[in-house]
Formats: structure tokens, sequence, C-alpha cells
């Protein structure tokens, strides 16, 4: 009987390590020997198995979209889509030194400036949302939409605030907004959490305290939090977000072609459409609103 | 609290049904942990009883470093990696970060020391007697070490299931290495991690459940080979 179980519980081990080697539909991540010979040089005609890595926020992974739009962009290309989720600065800071191909994040200025600098090829707005301030339903702060007042009130009451703390899209958005109001905030009541956003909603759930959110990324978590939409529809509140190739001259690792594939199919007709379908469904309202050219 | 007992209700949904996702993780993280494991045991069960029976100068700043590696947060170790393996780093042309390699790379970097220090720390204390049998037998050190690791073989068996342990249940390393990119670098460690975040609790208990049976395997496993054994 025990010669049995082990063998059994030997075996499983087994068909667990050889289903982890099976070649995959996808690219043959598990063959690093095939790697070299699988990415493309950049001048090269596409080749039918290559990949891109793409540095995003946290906010297009946690709400899911990435998820929905590029299984249909690898099925339609080729190209595998390796997403690295990081805050929108570190995702900037791939782009600098090259370890991307393609950036997807959402601080126009510093995308712009980037551009400016170098080190990306161009700059498209892809699509936007707005920011929402969540917090208690029965907090201090009441529905509004001035966003300028609320923060104002918060500091002035010290009430529990969760911040990004992270360099990401959202936290310089945020701290555009106390700069606005020449707030410099501090004190036991401001969190600085450097997480993602889900994790910082989690975090101002818990304390039931308000945080800058996306929409989507609330609206993706807003069945497990105990937390409404306090402010909304304040005009600094609105969210761009934009996709740059990185620039090519960084290294002969840079896949330009796939990047430009990338960016060409995200603001194609096509993709805007798809963006446009995404989350109607299970929210009743889309999640981002594609705006290339308009 | 009702969230909970829902999110188990859809995690047996989903190990049941063979969630194709769900299976995919738990193959993955399977292979590397397993992959990592047997390379570093492969190479430092031998090394590490070889200079358990061999003197040499500066034993004491050896074992301890080897046992300062062995706790060595797993991030600091997915950091170097990481570096090392970037596009700028010294390994970048081998184009290994964001893929299962670097993080068997990682993994087997992690356990290198738990290995090491656990069959030096075996072979120091029960190899000595058993290498004074082999060299009266007219073996040489070869000989030794051959015979010391078929006799601890139980011992050395339990030290590799803790190097596997390690391996399977970290997250920070191969976090860094591998980016927890869906369907090629997602473990079961970091799909938890994740999933967490976004709030998605069957899939994340469901991977804990598989995560606790697999360890729960590989050591009722190790017991039964050494019940068998005695």
């Amino acid at each position: 009987m025990k010669k049995t179980l082990t063998y059994v519980l030997l075996l499983l081990l087994v068909l667990g390590t050889v289903s982890g080697c099976a070649p995959k539909t996808e690219a043959p991540a598990e063959a690093p020997a095939n790697d070299p010979a699988e990415e493309p040089a950049a001048e090269s005609e596409p080749v039918v198995e290559e990949s891109i890595i793409l540095a995003t926020t946290t906010s297009t992974q946690d709400s899911g979209l990435l998820d929905f739009l590029l299984p249909i962009f690898t099925e339609e290309t080729g190209i595998e889509v390796k997403t690295i989720a990081v805050g929108t600065g570190n995702a900037l800071q791939m782009g600098r030194d090259g370890e991307a191909d393609v950036l997807l994040v959402h601080a126009k200025a510093d995308e712009l400036k980037l551009v400016e600098e170098g080190h990306g090829t161009v700059r498209n707005d892809v699509m936007y949302n707005d920011f929402v301030l969540v917090g208690p339903a029965d907090g201090e702060i009441i529905y509004g939409n001035d966003i300028g007042a609320a923060l104002a009130a918060i500091n002035e009451k010290g009430l529990q605030f969760v911040s990004r703390g992270d360099d990401s899209g959202t936290h310089k958005k945020e701290l555009g907004l106390w700069k606005a109001l020449s707030i410099e905030p501090a004190g036991e009541w401001y969190i600085e959490a450097g997480a993602g956003m889900g994790d910082v909603l989690k975090i101002a759930d818990e304390r039931q305290g308000y945080t800058l959110t996306d929409r989507a990324t609330y609206l993706a978590l807003k069945d497990t939090l105990q937390l409404e939409v306090v402010v909304e529809g304040d005009e600094g509140l609105f969210n761009q977000y934009g996709i740059i190739p990185v620039n090519p001259n960084k290294g002969d690792m840079i896949n330009e072609a796939g990047a430009l594939k990338f960016m060409d199919w995200l603001i194609s007709e096509e993709g805007q459409e798809l963006i446009s379908q995404f989350g109607v469904e299970e929210y009743g309202e889309p999640l981002f609103i594609p705006n290339y050219g308009k | 609290m009702d969230y909970i007992a829902q999110g188990f209700g859809e995690a047996i949904r989903l190990l049941a049904g063979f969630d194709s996702e769900v299976y995919r993780i738990i193959a993955l993280s399977l292979l590397v942990s397993t992959s990592a494991t047997v390379v570093a045991s492969l190479i430092f069960v031998p090394l590490g009883v070889y200079l358990g029976i061999k003197p040499f100068r500066g034993k004491r700043i050896f074992s301890r470093t080897v046992y300062t590696f062995m706790s060595i947060p797993s991030v600091i170790v997915g950091l170097v990696v990481a570096l090392l393996l970037a596009r700028r780093g010294p390994f970048g042309y081998l184009r290994l970060l964001y893929t299962p390699a670097a993080m068997i790379i990682a993994q087997t970097i992690l356990v290198i020391p738990l290995i090491l220090g656990l069959t030096y720390n075996l072979s120091k204390n029960r190899g000595t007697p058993l290498e004074k049998v082999s060299r009266t037998l007219g073996g040489n050190r070869l000989d030794s070490v051959i015979l010391i690791i078929r006799e601890l073989k139980i011992d050395i068996l339990v030290n590799v299931a803790t190097a596997f342990s390690r391996a399977i249940s970290e997250v920070g390393a191969v976090m860094i290495v591998g980016g927890n990119i869906k369907g090629q670098t997602r473990v079961m460690t970091t799909a938890i991690s994740m999933m967490n975040s976004m709030g998605d609790y069957p899939m994340a208990i469901a991977l804990g459940i598989i995560l606790l049976v697999v360890s729960f395997g590989i050591h009722s496993l190790i017991y039964s080979y050494s019940q068998e054994e005695e």
C-alpha cells in the first residue's frame, strides 16, 4: 500500500513537471535555447513567433483590460506580449533603459517629455477614463464634484488617506492635485503604501479611509470593498492613457517592429472598438473610453 | 464571511473541472521548483558531503558564510539575478529575463546554500565515522563520498525536500525575474499574490489548496520511502 502511494505521488510529480515542459501554443518560453533564434532583429520581416515586452501600469492589469485584449492581438499577429505591470514611473524608466519594447502608461506630461528626450519614438492617445475619490459611505466627506475641496477637507480634518506612494500615474495625479492646492500632505493620516492600485484600495477599505483611484480598478474590485465614490466628474480627474514605442537606437534587442504593430493595433478601429466594449457586460459601462485621434 | 466559503466552493470547482489556467500555473510551479532543486542537489550534495569530511583551512568561515546565505531573502536573489539578466546587464544577450529559465536559475541559486549547508553539516557530523570505515576498506575520497551518500540517503532526501519546500513556496525571486506573465511565468505563489490584489479569492484559494497538497504530497513521499528503507 505504501509502495503504491509512493509511486502514485511520484507519478503526479513527474506528470506535473512534464506538463510544465510541454510545448505551449504560445511562444516557447520554456525553451531558452530557442529564444535568440526567435527574437527577430529590428529590421527583419515579421516572424511567426516573436515577442514584445510591454511595460504598463498596474491599473491596466488589475482592471483586467489586458487579459481581455492581448489574446486577441496575439492570435491575429502571432506576437506574444509579455506584460510587466509596474508603476508608470517604473515603466517610463524601463523605457529609458531599453528594458521594454513598448509602454502603455498614464502620465501625459512625463510621456511627452520621454519622447522629447529621445527615449520614445512617438506618443499616441489610446484611451481615457477618470479618477475618482473613494471613501466610506458614511464618512465626513459628502458626495460631490469638487476634488480640490474634498482634499482640502481631508487635509484639514486629518482624515485617513492612502496614497499609492510608488511614482505611478495615479500617484503623480494625486501629487499634482495636492500641489494645485499648495498642500504638502504629511502626518499620521497620510499613508504612503508603495503598492499597486488593487492593494491600495484594500488598505483604504480596511482603514475605511480615502484614496484616489482610477475608475476601472475600482469597478473591478467594487464587490469586495466597502468604499463608495465620493468625488467624481471634476475636470482635474481626467485620466489619459498613452502608448509609446521605445526608441530602437537603445540596442538591437528592442523589437521595434513588434512594438509598432502593437501600437497600430491598439489605435486601429478594431482595437479602439474592443476597448470600448471592455467591461460593458459586467459593469454596465465601459471601463476605458477609446480616444485616439479625438 | 461567506465570501471565504464562496471562495472555497469555487476553488473546488476550478480544480475538479480541470480549469486550464489553474493547472498550467501548477505545472509551471512544479517544473521550476523541481528543476531548481534537482540541479542544485546533483552538484551540491556530493560537494557538501566531500567538504564535510575533508579537512581544509577556513572551515569556520565557510560554514558561517553558507549558513548565512541559507536564509537570504528570496527577493534579494531575485533582484541580483534580474540585474544580471536585464537587457543592459552582463547576461542580457541571453534574453532570459521574464522566462521560466530565469526563474529556474534564480531558484537554483536560492536553494544552493540550503543544500550545501545542510549536507555539509550532515556530513561533518555523521559522515566522519563512515569515512573511516571506507578508508579501512581501502577506499579513496570518492568512495567515501559515495558510501556516505548511500548510508545517509534518507537524511539527504529530507534536506532535498526542505530545499524544494523553500523553492516552491517563495514568491520574491520568481516575481522579479519572471514578471508573473499570464500563461508564461505565472506560478502558484505569484498568482496568489496577484489574485489577492485583484480580489479574485476563488483562484487564490484554489492555488493555496494545491500548494498545501503538493507540499504534503512531497513529504508523504519522503516519509513512505524512508519507512520502507528501515
